[in-house]
């Protein structure tokens, strides 16, 4: 019986163990409720995944009602490949979460952390089971409000005016979302996204349909932080708690990744999306931008997580890329990466938190002559950026051939070319932290910091284990990557 | 078969023998031990692989897919089995050498430096075992990063700045040019797999073949082919038995083995004839040949100008595989052992020279060659044979890449060989005729004194003996500077006597790799 709910279960647990943080404050009671909550979402999205490669897409109507009255959870490939990325990352950080904190948030309010974290997986899960639109922006914002005070928790100064200006910034995106479902539903009469996508072409695409694409793209780039609207980032993953940061950086923009893949493909559909609106072009443009610019700008940081926030707006760069090519291949490539990347972010950014567990910063030349003193720590942080610069057996590797082969395959050879230089760039700025924590001495006061504590390396080395492993034996993600890439593509 | 289990346990051995160095680091003996063990065990390995490739079979080993038909295996064809007879022997040799320069240096880091040495070990014998051009690609991409440690090894300012020319280099040819080709040919071709007479034909336009080649050729920047050459020279920071080694053996012949199976597995020798795509590579391999040679003139240091020595003679491999007819890729596959044999030989002379004297210029060598006679005869030995003068070995491989050019009707190479054996005579033979003129007694006094030098000049063929050396230096005014220790010279003419091995057993040589060009 249980099964039955399962699309739904995935949303309740964390839902339900938020508040229960609350009422159990001691720091090790909301822990386990937390770790508990998180290992039962990653449980039940595996078994989810599973069906759904088995027998295609999950239907499920919240409280029997049926839609397009009621809301509906609808769950395919692309779905179950999100929220296996999502309660994944979760169940990893949220070991983690435990002692990295002692050092970044104040010890007795922890539940307060719990609390928040549990709501954004909720929110985060929410958005990537829901086939209702205007529920997809119910726990959009949701997952927002949270991981702005998430954001908000660092006990750097400017955290608080970093989450500020995610806030404005996301609730800019989170509205021009609304108004498009708005218009949306003027137009269509219904929520449910599958029934809009069947009423989009009787009613015609007007005025009115043409705007609400407009604004649902323009909110999801603000979301996801597609250049050039990515400014918030950057701020927001340096100056928030680390765990914040690994867990944000591998899950919150895929998630709007996501929605616009949802909306393009299926809702709009792709007749509409890329026939008659041109929007191949200006979103490969855009892209390519992403892949160059902010690289560059990473190569010159000095605060490590700087450097990583930049490489992650340039990695959305390689995502939208594979979507605006528009073919399978494409396609794949840029859900396989939306895989990938957060292995490989979420590896770097937990590395950086033991970092700042022992050395208190995450500066370059703070972190001079660290291969000497945490050589487990760096040695997994050269993990997670050889998968970044995309060496051979690891998994960003395996994005990077699909995405070379997309452009060949439609004879774009500049964009190749592209491709491969930006990959250099990210060689670049990933050897320049090697090179610091190998072969510098470490500053006087830094000459006898201790190893990282298991509790904070075993999770990192997991997620470095899962790029190499997934580098090696791909057919879990290739195969929901291509299914769903077919179903996107297909579906019209 | 049961032949696959040895390729996978040559390529497996190394790794296992690197966890066991780690587990030894702080046990010096144990792990010297370690080392010489698994080098020997590796080449028995590879040993029994030689039969079979004899007996024209190809045992294969298919490992695991990556993606829809990208998958990791290996096969074993006669260029393959010679770089991995010549990497997994060779091996063993530095081994002993390697133990004495590094204990005589009192070099730190040493459980690194024998790790990454056996990683490089392996990743060099996968790419001389690999069936396809993704899993060749996979081990050039680890030789690079397991050499990257080796070659920064000391961690100065210098050997850092060295090693981002080094990375730099490689890693930007081989993502930025190899790779796009490997993904090129497999949009266009389907498959990826080493197939004799090419997989190119007919699947992709005659004026792009021109395209890819330059992809490739560029793309394989171990190859060192001008103007991406610099990472060799620049490698030399190194301590000697990496140079020698990975230099002139490993790292570098994997650029040249991969190009001339390139050459013959991916495009097809008689595609490449038929399209013309490879002249333009026999200009730049010329060029080469020549500008490195005469660059290696003008240096002094003695490292450095063998490394240059090393662009030439690599080049010789690039320009017989651009001719791409039978003698020259016979020829080119030839040179990859005879030079193997003769570069190697010279690096440990000069190793040998720096631990005894404590002399890295060529200029300050005068009158060595009476203290150190047997180093210095070892070098005149692996001098002639990279001139290309009987007996040596260097001859026949010379003899065959001439004949090629003959053959495809460029004469003009055959000029620039010539040519080039004049500039090597130039640059190689006054090292060890300095050796011999010059003063003797007077110069004593002067060695003493620059005996505070650090780099060795000494005829010392090997570094195993600076710890007696440092004694010896104490007490040294006016001591006469004696022949390298014998783990030293020992290696060092187990090399030079190779080479003339090679000019005896050549015709056996030739028909081993004879198939490839069937």
């Amino acid at each position: 019986m249980l099964r039955e709910h399962l699309p739904v279960l995935v949303i309740i647990i964390p839902l339900i163990a938020a508040p229960l943080c609350i009422l159990f404050r001691g720091r090790d009671q909301a822990f386990g409720i937390a770790l508990l909550a998180t290992w039962g979402s990653f449980a039940c999205s595996a078994v989810i995944a599973a069906k759904v490669m088995a027998s295609g897409t999950l239907s499920y109507e919240l409280g029997g009602w049926p839609p397009p009255i009621g809301i509906e959870l609808r769950i395919d490939a692309l779905n179950a490949l999100i929220l296996l990325i999502v309660s994944g990352i979760g169940s990893v950080v949220a070991p983690y979460a435990r002692n990295s904190l002692l050092l970044e948030y104040v010890e007795d309010r922890s539940y307060m952390f719990y609390c928040a974290f549990l709501l954004c997986l909720c929110g985060l899960m929410g958005v990537a089971v829901t086939g209702d639109a205007f529920n997809l922006f119910v726990f959009l914002e949701i997952s927002s409000l949270s991981s702005y005070v998430l954001i908000a928790l660092g006990f750097d100064r400017r955290a608080l005016t970093a989450s500020y200006q995610y806030l404005i910034m996301g609730t800019i995106g989170a509205t021009f979302i609304v108004i498009s479902i708005g218009l949306l539903y003027q137009a269509t009469g219904t929520l449910n996204m599958a029934d809009i996508a069947q009423r989009l072409p009787e009613h015609g695409y007007d005025r009115t349909v043409i705007a609400a694409f407009a604004f649902l793209v323009i909110g999801v780039a603000l979301k996801m932080a597609l250049f050039p609207l990515h400014q918030w980032l950057p701020n927001a993953y340096s100056y928030a708690p680390s765990t914040v940061s690994a867990f944000l950086a591998a899950t919150a923009t895929k998630v709007s990744v996501y929605i616009l893949l949802r909306f393009l493909f299926t809702v709009f559909g792709v007749q509409f999306s890329f026939d008659i609106l041109p929007t191949a072009v200006p979103l490969t443009i855009l892209a390519i931008l992403a892949m160059f610019i902010p690289s560059i700008v990473a190569c010159f940081e000095h605060n490590v997580k700087k450097v990583l926030a930049y490489s992650s707006v340039a990695q959305i760069g390689y995502m939208v890329l594979g979507i605006s090519f528009v073919t399978m291949t494409g396609l794949t490539a840029g859900i396989l990466h939306l895989f990938n990347h957060a292995l490989m972010k979420g590896a770097l950014f937990l590395v950086l938190g033991a970092v700042f567990y022992r050395i208190g910063s995450c500066n370059i030349d703070r972190m001079a002559g660290l291969a000497r003193t945490m050589p487990w720590t760096m040695a997994a942080f050269v993990g997670g950026g050889l998968s970044l610069i995309g060496i051979p057996m690891t998994a960003g590797f395996i994005s990077k051939w699909y995405l070379i082969q997309a452009a060949i395959e439609k004879g774009w050879w500049h964009i190749a070319v592209l491709i491969v230089a930006s990959s250099l760039i990210a060689v670049i700025y990933i050897w320049r932290v090697i090179e610091s924590a190998y072969f510098r001495e470490p500053p006087e006061d830094l000459q006898n910091v201790k190893e990282a504590p298991l509790s904070l390396l075993i999770p990192a080395w997991i997620l470095v284990f899962g790029n190499v492993y997934f580098g090696i034996e791909t057919s879990l993600p290739v195969s929901m990557a291509e299914l769903a890439a077919r179903s996107l593509l297909g579906a019209n | 078969m049961h032949h696959q289990i040895y390729i996978g346990l040559a390529i497996i051995l190394p790794l296992l023998g690197t966890v066991m160095i780690w587990m030894s680091g702080s046990r010096p003996n144990q792990r010297e031990v370690v080392t010489v063990i698994t080098s020997g065990l590796t080449f028995l390995c590879v040993l029994q692989l030689l039969p079979e490739v004899l007996a024209g079979h190809q045992p294969e080993l298919h490992v695991t897919e990556l993606l829809p038909g990208l998958e990791i295996s290996f096969k074993v064809e006669p260029l393959g089995m010679l770089f991995a007879l010549i990497a997994s022997f060779l091996w063993i040799i530095t081994s002993f050498y390697a133990i004495g320069y590094m204990r005589g240096h009192h070099e730190p880091n040493q459980t690194r430096f024998y790790m990454c040495f056996a990683i490089a070990i392996s990743s060099a014998l996968a790419i001389a075992f690999s069936g396809n051009m993704f899993t060749l690609f996979i081990a050039y991409e680890v030789l690079t990063l397991s050499t990257y440690p080796l070659v920064t090894h000391s961690q100065t300012d210098e050997a850092r700045r060295a090693g981002r020319v080094y990375l730099g280099i490689l890693m930007s040819t081989s993502i930025g040019l190899l790779m796009v080709g490997i993904i090129w040919t497999w949009a266009a071709a389907g498959t990826l797999d080493f197939t004799p007479g090419g997989i190119l034909k007919g699947k992709i336009d005659d004026g792009l073949v021109i395209v890819l080649l330059f992809l490739y050729m560029y793309g394989i920047g171990k190859a060192a082919l001008m103007p991406i050459h610099r990472w060799l020279p620049a490698a030399m920071v190194a301590p000697t038995p990496v140079s020698a080694l990975l230099h002139a053996v490993a790292v570098v012949k994997a650029g040249v083995f991969t190009v001339l199976k390139v050459i013959i597995y991916i495009f097809g020798a008689d595609f490449l004839t038929e399209t013309g795509a490879s002249i333009w590579l026999m200009y730049v391999a010329g060029a080469t040949v020549l500008l490195a040679s005469l660059v290696a003139l003008t240096k002094d240091n003695l490292k450095a100008r063998l490394a240059y020595s090393t662009v030439s003679q690599l080049a010789y491999i690039v320009l017989a595989g651009a001719l791409a007819t039978s003698h020259s890729l016979v020829g080119g596959a030839m040179h990859i052992a005879m030079h193997a044999f003769g570069k190697i030989t010279l690096f440990f002379c000069a190793g040998a020279i720096m631990v005894a004297s404590h002399k890295t210029e060529i200029s300050q060598m005068r009158g060595l060659g009476w203290r150190m006679p047997f180093t210095f005869a070892a070098f005149l030995i692996g001098a002639l044979s990279v001139i290309g003068l009987p007996p040596l070995g260097g001859s026949w491989s010379k003899w065959y890449i001439a004949l090629g050019a003959a053959d495809a009707d460029q004469l003009v190479f055959i000029a620039v060989l010539m040519i080039s054996s004049l500039l090597n005579i130039a640059y190689l033979i006054p090292v060890f005729a300095r050796g011999f003129f010059g003063p003797r007694e007077e110069e004593e006094a002067q060695m003493a004194g620059s005996h505070e030098d650090h780099g060795d000049h000494g005829d010392h063929a090997g570094d195993h003996d600076t710890a007696t050396h440092d004694a010896h230096d104490a007490s040294d005014a006016g001591k006469r500077i004696a022949e390298a220790p014998m783990l030293c010279v020992v290696p060092l003419w187990i090399t030079a006597l190779g080479c003339v091995a090679l000019f005896v057993y050549s015709d056996w040589l030739y028909a081993m790799l004879s198939p490839i060009v069937k």
